[in-house]
């Protein structure tokens, strides 16, 4: 069977993953007009903010083919083949169309001008940001969710913003009035310029012929170098009319509630098409559209029934949710005009079934209650809205609390019970709910503790504590060895998963050099010998190289060392050299040298800063706006030494071209104009994650204060080996931010003294270890030998350098 | 850089069945070192309460001599120590391998005699 597709948005890319998933073992073959394969429209914006098209970007399946490019004419519906613009033609069996929807834009006199755009593309993303590099000051036609984010996106890109429409408040199809004012508070306090109940009169060009301003009915004329339609989508239905297919009165393709059109070998699916006299402008419904018509072909008999329009959504830093009706024979409110919030319930006249609900400022009702529509309220509508942060409402079973992608209570249960999963992310591998638009993650984990399969948090069988409450138990009661710690918070005598990890809250907390006393015997073994072990139990040697930067002079003493005690020499990932193969008793000797040259530890072996790697920057690339060595010079030894719950990477490119990776990293830096951007919890490794843009265009000191207290508060709260990028997405970017930027937990005094603390603190361990005969006593391979090396080292050459001799595992093991 | 070496000659091994490696104090509560006994390699462990393990220092899983590096701990009362290359635990007592219990290192007397450490091997 060949089935054609005709888009390639999210509904289409479900579509072909449904059927691939399902084993479909025909032919697909997509046909998209855009010139990229389907990506995130609901993410969108974090384009602008950074992301990359590829990270947006969906998976294609195996045996999909895709024509990218390819904008479809006509369907000939007699001989079942679509013809596209460039004059290609596809045979199908079956057809979908996935064609979604175009932005709306009113016939104003100017529209066309150059300068106006509309909002749905990555490509009218580019051209908008290219066009706002030139301008000061923009304008958005359309208050709604679409255009709200689209503002924002202005704002982002540094114009002065205004917001017109022509409804008697924001968002009007989403909330009611009371909301619309409240909304509006908190965009106003943003900065940008509101402008409700008002009509657009024309678009007017400058001398340049380019957009200057918008004029508005009043007369009002809003000066604007950048203009964006918003003002809603129409379905796009173009090819279903000329084919002989039906389409609404307000447009859309007629499908039946098995997505087919009035020909069945025709399906349509997604934002064009026309369910039940409804139009679909939310990827959730989509998506369950996707899947059923994957079902139909499959031979099924899935049925789309008309699905919920609730949303949920946070716009510039503000919740806004809408879920069931907006209206009701009485309603509840409850409005803190101090800090914005608005919440409504809508009930039946009893005052017991719930309606619906509008929220804006906090959402949270949105979570707690919105399963309940059509049902008994767990409570008094008051009181529900009052205790909603705790309100612990038992959802019923068939409950749905994944509205994207139509998954029940009951059966995320199920999938906890059966698969004994323990967290999110099972969850959303197992039942995909929380995978769309994640606003039902909250509530994925109330059913997780609901279940009580709340992971246990012991970090061995000596501790029953998580390492963040070990980490408060020894900072707030000052405790200083292991002992102490396990004779009163644990049992028996520890074990290689809890002493590293005491050993490095003691060393964060600044306890002197790691090897001191009682500390040498929980260290593991990297850290022990203050060198990474090799396999054939040889160390390797990393010397600090901040930034990457070095003299000749000191390329030359690494050399000379490297030749004069045999070492491999290899450059690393992290812009610096390693030096392999040296013995334990060689340790010692190799760093007196280095030490001596200047050098310190590199910490390679410890869960510790690593590098800031750097681009040249400012300094000689024809593109650099900032220095951006001199910056990750002072980085690296502002947070040298520093142990952490796992190792910690930083770097600094000088554009945004980004030579320097630093959105892989836990915390990276991108020059701007203005300053610095700072992003956070990216990772390579085995999850690979691009950082999120933490905050914009700082000054260096605005700038390392805030990494001050993010990698602090990392340091007190993560899981033992959890990198940031894991630990971000478990405390959630909001959360940090809001800790780390505005002091919600009013510790950042604190986070601020503990790391002058470990600034001020800081000394080179490997001259610390050499300056001292105790320290050094460990380093021998034999305590009855100390000048004996190990015979069972041994190495061969290859490409003029040494290598380990291997000895075979069956060897060893007999 | 100071060492203080303390040699002891090989024939010791055969003499007297008990081979002298090191002072006590020159071991660290809950640390190991490595002595080189014949061609054998020896990993000594002192344990917080002060008794003494001997063990191969030989990794059976990773075929490097690196035991005596380990981490030492506990595992339900028993000592242990962790390898330090891909972290297998091994009973101190008997040289079981508490993760995968096919695997085991061997195990020697060793005591304390007049502040020396003696192995019993030979
Ligand atoms: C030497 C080096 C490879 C090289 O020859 O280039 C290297 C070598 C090791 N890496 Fe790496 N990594 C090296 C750069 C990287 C990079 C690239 C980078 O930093 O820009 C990555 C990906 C970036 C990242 O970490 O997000 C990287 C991701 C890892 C991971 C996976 C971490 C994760 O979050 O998934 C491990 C395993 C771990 O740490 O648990 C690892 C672990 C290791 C260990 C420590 C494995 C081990 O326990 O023996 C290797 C020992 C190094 C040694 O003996 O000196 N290495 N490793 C690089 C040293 C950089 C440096 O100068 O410090
Ligand atoms: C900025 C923005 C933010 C959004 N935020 C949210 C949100 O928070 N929550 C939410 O639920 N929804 C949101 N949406 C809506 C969501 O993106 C859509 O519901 C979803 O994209 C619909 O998917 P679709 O595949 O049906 O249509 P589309 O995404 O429009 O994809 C259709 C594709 O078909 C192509 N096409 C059309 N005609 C042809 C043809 N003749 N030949 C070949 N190709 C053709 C189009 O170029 C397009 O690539 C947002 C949309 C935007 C633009
Ligand atoms: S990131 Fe920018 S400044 Fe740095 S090397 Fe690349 S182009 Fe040049
Ligand atoms: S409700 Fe959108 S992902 Fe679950």
């Amino acid at each position: 069977m060949r089935v054609v597709v005709v888009g390639h948005g999210p509904t289409s890319s479900r579509l072909v993953e449904t059927l691939a998933a399902r084993g479909f073992e025909g032919r697909m073959t997509v046909l998209g007009e855009e010139p990229r394969a389907a990506y995130d429209r609901v993410a969108l914006t974090s384009y602008l903010a950074g992301r990359s098209v590829e990270d947006l970007t969906y998976p294609v399946p195996e045996g999909v083919v895709l024509r990218l490019g390819s904008r479809v004419t006509g369907i000939d519906r007699e001989s079942r083949e679509v013809t596209t613009a460039d004059g290609h033609v596809e045979p199908y069996d079956v057809l979908v169309l996935a064609t979604g929807s175009s932005p709306f834009v009113p016939p104003v006199p100017g529209g066309e001008l150059e300068g106006c755009f509309v909002y749905r593309t990555i490509d009218d993303l580019d051209a908008i940001r290219e066009a706002s590099a030139a301008a000061t000051s923009g304008v958005v036609v359309g208050g709604g969710l679409l255009g709200l984010e689209a503002a924002d996106a202005l704002r982002g890109l540094g114009l002065t913003t205004h917001v017109v429409e022509m409804g008697g408040w924001l968002m009007p199809r989403q909330v009611d009035e009371g909301g619309g004012a409240v909304l509006r508070g908190h965009i106003e306090a943003l900065g940008l310029g509101v402008h409700t109940g008002a009509g657009v009169k024309e678009i007017v060009a400058g001398p340049d012929g380019r957009v200057a301003g918008l004029v508005k009915a009043d007369g009002e004329t809003v000066e604007a170098q950048v203009v964006v339609f918003s003002a809603g989508v129409r379905p796009r239905d173009e090819l279903a009319g000329p084919a002989g297919l039906e389409v609404g009165a307000r447009g859309g393709i007629a499908v039946d509630d098995g997505m087919r059109t009035g020909d069945p070998a025709i399906y349509a699916v997604g934002e064009c098409a026309l369910h039940d006299g409804t139009l679909y402008g939310l990827v959730g419904p989509c998506l369950t559209m996707a899947e059923v018509a994957a079902d139909r072909i499959l031979g099924g008999g899935a049925v789309f029934a008309r699905a919920d329009p609730s949303t949920k959504l946070k716009l510039m830093g503000v919740e806004v949710a809408q879920f069931g009706a907006m209206d009701g024979a009485l309603d509840v409110t409850f409005t803190d005009p101090v800090s914005g919030v608005y919440q409504k319930l809508f009930v039946s006249d009893d005052a017991r079934t719930l309606l619906g609900g509008v929220c804006v400022g906090d959402a949270t009702p949105y979570d707690t209650l919105r399963p309940f529509v059509g049902r008994d309220l767990p409570g008094v509508p008051g009181e529900l809205l009052f205790s909603a942060g705790q309100a612990n409402a038992d959802l019923p079973e068939d409950a749905q609390v994944c509205s994207c992608n139509n998954v029940t209570k009951g059966r995320v249960c199920a999938a906890i019970a059966e698969d004994g999963l323990t967290d999110v992310a099972g969850i959303k591998a197992g039942t995909r709910a929380g995978t769309a638009c994640g606003s039902c993650v909250p509530t994925l984990r109330r059913i997780l503790a609901e279940a009580g399969v709340e992971a246990s948090k012991a970090l061995c069988e000596h501790f029953e504590h998580s390492r963040a409450e070990l980490f408060d138990i020894v900072r707030v009661r000052g405790v200083t060895t292991f002992s102490q710690l396990v004779a009163e918070h644990g049992a028996g005598r520890g074990c290689e998963v809890c002493k590293p990890v005491v050993a490095s809250i003691l060393a964060s907390l600044g306890n002197g050099h790691i090897l001191d006393g009682e500390q040498a015997a929980l260290q593991d073994t990297n850290d022990h010998f203050l060198a990474n072990i090799q396999r054939n139990g040889t160390y390797s040697v990393v010397p600090r190289i901040p930034g990457g930067e070095i003299t000749p002079d000191r390329l030359i003493v690494i050399g000379e060392v490297a030749r004069d005690f045999g070492l491999y020499t290899k450059i690393t990932g992290g812009q610096r050299i390693d030096l392999f193969g040296a013995r334990v008793e060689q340790l010692p000797l190799i760093w007196k040298r280095l030490v001596d040259a200047g050098f310190e530890s590199g910490h390679a072996y410890g869960k510790a800063l690593r590098t800031v790697k750097s681009c040249v920057g400012s300094t000689w690339c024809r593109y650099g706006v900032q220095d951006a060595v001199g910056l990750a010079v002072s980085l690296e030894l502002r947070y040298r030494g520093l142990r952490s719950p796992h190792k910690l990477k930083s770097a600094v490119s000088g554009c945004a071209r980004e030579c320097a990776e630093a959105r892989g990293k836990d915390f990276g830096v991108i020059a701007t104009e203005r300053g610095w951007n700072l992003y956070v919890g990216g990772n390579g490794g085995f999850t690979p994650r691009h950082a999120d843009l933490f905050a914009a265009d700082l000054s260096t000191e605005e700038l390392v204060r805030t990494i001050d207290r993010f990698v602090m508060f990392y340091v007190r709260t993560a899981d033992r080996l959890q990198r940031t990028s894991a630990w971000l997405e478990q405390q959630g970017l909001d959360h940090v931010r809001k800790v780390v930027l505005e002091d919600s937990l009013g510790i950042c005094a604190d986070l601020d003294a503990q790391m002058e603390r470990h600034v001020a603190a800081y000394a080179d361990e490997w001259r610390a270890a050499i300056e001292d005969p105790e320290k050094l006593r460990r380093f021998v391979s034999f305590v009855n030998a100390p000048a004996t090396p190990d015979p069972s080292i041994a190495f061969e050459r290859e490409r003029d350098q040494v290598k380990p001799v291997l000895i075979p595992l069956e060897a060893v093991r007999s | 850089m100071v060492f203080s070496p303390m040699r002891i000659p090989r024939e010791d091994v055969r003499a007297t069945g008990w081979t002298p490696v090191c002072a006590y104090a020159d071991l660290l509560p809950e640390r190991g070192v490595c002595a080189l006994v014949g061609r054998s390699q020896i990993a000594l462990f002192r344990t917080f309460e002060g008794r003494l393990f001997a063990v191969g220092n030989h990794d059976p899983f990773s075929g490097a001599q690196v035991l005596s590096r380990g981490i030492v701990g506990t595992r339900a009362g028993e000592p242990t120590v962790a390898s330090p290359m891909h972290k297998q635990v091994f009973s101190l007592a008997t040289g079981v391998c508490m993760d995968d219990p096919s695997a085991a290192v061997p195990t020697y007397p060793v005591r304390v005699a007049h502040g020396t450490v003696e192995v019993g091997v030979g």
